[in-house]
């Protein structure tokens, strides 16, 4: 059973169609990546997708379960969680106040303590600057702790909106063996980016998202070895 | 040395026993502050006390808005409007109705946090200048219609507002009267001074309990960032709104006290300067810290009445009037704000998270 399944998705934005009836699908436990030039749609779908952005027709399951016009709070509950471009963390709250509102659908205070302490054991850095204000960080970290806020909500599937966005190519390679990490912990990832190869490298399958249509739809290694994959995000 | 007396600080906050004794202390001292009033400075001083009380209240509600929610309101003072019509109508020769105030009370906070729904709800998608500008709209429609609600029907009475209401009665004790109790002499201003403390001492902890709370955590994350918060999985809409009726309830409890307090109620009274003024109160004293914004509502609404004084001062020092004191009474609050804004930008006693805003550079 899919894990995640989009058919026919349209997202209106402001008059304009970003997104124009797209198949999409996700397995249990997969890693996928959604590649596509700038403003090709990737970011709406995923907005969509968590409910932040009413779809203009088409149909979502997630579990087997029509999640259209379900808000996004209640999505989170569900193990359906976004990592929001731009990282989106609160800049004045401190490291650890970032990690608790990661946690803020979870009850058990014992549980959740110890997923801090999961989350510091996956990035030491953190756990070094866990009062500091998180406006603070640089870029990587910011991603760093971006992500794993996201795990304090215990996902099943995580969104993952452009995480290499601005940072340096260490940090990029840091955050992506990351990814790698919680795949490999049985988590199931959308991975959205611009890097192509880098994506494709990482994940099992892709897609490649054009002007609000889906063109291409493969596994990643098949994909880096397309022609038209290679001229066009690859630069070859 | 200010090291040594930070940690002598900190050590005596962990003292259960130090603990204790100073509330014990900041109690009496409470409790005593109408008579030594009285003695010091005479009757007058004691009645801005209890307004003083009453700005207190409307603070932290507007704080709950403004502080902890970030939701800029310049349009506050509608609520505690909303309170005060709300008791005046329902006690008074105007309608010949006299609800009880222990009725008259929760109604004042229920219907004001009806009010607060109404205006959040049109505004939820709105933040920051936009926002501003609404809720100011909203103040301003709300004055106006107390203001000609007295044609066809008459409801509010216009611009002459509502008499000779009801004052507060607990049972058959009237705040307005004075009492002699073990001998000791409670005047009508004594008395009210002593409700509205208790009653202040209410929303303090209130406040307190929300901050700490689970919603207080949502209403920061809103306040930081509005799409975070919604990933957090919170509702932001309902924690909003939340927000909204929150704070409006503390201006409609406040509104009622004022209204059994003062005996007459005017559109007069409802100006948005006075909203302005309570945002000044929450800003200057540090929006989101409760201990911040009591300082800054006890400031800025004493100050105004110590300026008071200027004029005496011009005779005694030069023998007449130099300057009008009227005028000089507002010129120098306004630079007292501007002194304050300039050299303490996040309030006089900011909240810990907001420091950190206005330091994180050096």
């Amino acid at each position: 059973m899919n894990l995640l399944e989009a058919r026919g998705l349209k997202v209106s934005y402001g008059g304009i169609n970003a997104v124009k009836g797209i198949d999409l699908e996700i397995h249990e436990g997969e890693l996928v990546a959604l590649i596509g030039a700038n403003g090709a749609g990737k970011s709406t779908t995923l907005r969509a997708l968590v409910g932040l952005e009413p779809p203009a027709g088409g149909a979502i399951h997630y579990q087997g379960h029509s999640i259209i016009r379900q808000p996004t709070h209640q999505l989170i509950r569900k193990g359906l969680v976004l990592v929001p471009e731009g990282r989106g963390i609160f800049g004045r709250l401190t490291v650890e106040e970032n990690l608790h509102m990661g946690a803020y659908c979870r009850s058990n205070a014992k549980e959740i303590k110890a997923d801090v302490q999961r989350v510091y054991a996956r990035f030491s850095l953190l756990q070094e600057r866990c009062r500091q204000a998180a406006g603070t960080l640089s870029g990587g970290e910011q991603q760093m702790l971006a992500i794993g806020r996201a795990l304090m909500s215990r996902p099943r599937l995580l969104l993952l909106d452009e995480p290499s966005m601005g940072l340096a190519p260490l940090m990029v390679q840091k955050i992506f063996e990351t990814i790698r990490a919680i795949s490999a912990e049985g988590v199931a990832i959308l991975l959205v980016e611009q890097n192509a190869k880098l994506a494709l490298e990482t994940s099992h399958r892709g897609y490649v998202l054009e002007s609000g249509l889906i063109t291409l739809h493969d596994e990643a290694r098949a994909l880096l070895n397309n022609q038209k994959v290679r001229h066009a995000y690859l630069g070859e | 040395m200010m090291t040594a007396l930070l940690t002598n600080w900190r050590n005596l906050k962990r003292n259960p026993y130090a603990v204790w004794l100073g509330f014990a202390l900041i109690g009496t001292a409470l409790v005593l502050l109408p008579f030594v009033t009285d003695a010091a400075l005479g009757r007058s001083w004691v009645r801005i006390l209890d307004h003083t009380l009453l700005y207190i209240m409307l603070a932290l509600g507007l704080n709950i808005v403004v502080g902890f929610a970030g939701l800029l309101d310049l349009g506050y003072v509608a609520f505690f409007a909303v309170g005060a019509y709300l008791y005046a109508l329902l006690a008074s020769p105007h309608f010949g109705l006299h609800l009880p105030f222990w009725t008259l009370l929760p109604l004042g906070a229920l219907v004001a946090c009806m009010f607060g729904v109404l205006l959040g709800a049109p505004t939820l998608r709105l933040r920051g200048d936009y926002l501003a500008i609404v809720t100011l709209g909203f103040g301003e429609i709300i004055r106006i219609f107390l203001n000609n609600l007295n044609t066809p029907i008459n409801i509010t009475n216009g611009p002459q507002g509502i008499n000779m209401i009801d004052p507060i009665m607990l049972g058959e004790f009237s705040l307005s009267r004075t009492h002699q109790v073990l001998g000791i002499t409670f005047s009508s201003v004594h008395n009210y001074y002593y409700l509205f403390l208790l009653l202040t001492l209410l929303v303090i902890f209130i406040s307190i309990r929300l901050e700490n709370s689970r919603i207080g955590r949502a209403w920061v994350a809103v306040r930081e960032d509005e799409v975070a918060a919604q990933a957090m999985g919170i509702n932001t809409r309902n924690v909003k709104l939340l927000a909204f009726a929150m704070g409006a309830s503390f201006g409609g409890v406040s509104g009622g006290l004022f209204a059994g307090f003062q005996g007459f109620v005017s559109p007069e009274s409802f100006h948005l300067m006075e909203s302005i003024m309570i945002l000044c109160m929450v800003v200057l004293g540090g929006m989101g810290h409760i201990p911040g914004v009591i300082l800054g509502a006890v400031l800025l609404s004493m100050l105004p009445e110590a300026l008071r004084y200027i004029g005496p001062l011009e005779e005694a020092l030069f023998g007449r009037v130099i300057v009008d004191p009227a005028d000089l009474r507002m010129l120098l609050f306004g630079l007292a704000m501007v002194l304050v804004m300039l050299l303490r930008p996040a309030g006089l006693w900011p909240s810990p998270v907001r420091q950190r805003e206005f330091t994180r550079h050096d």
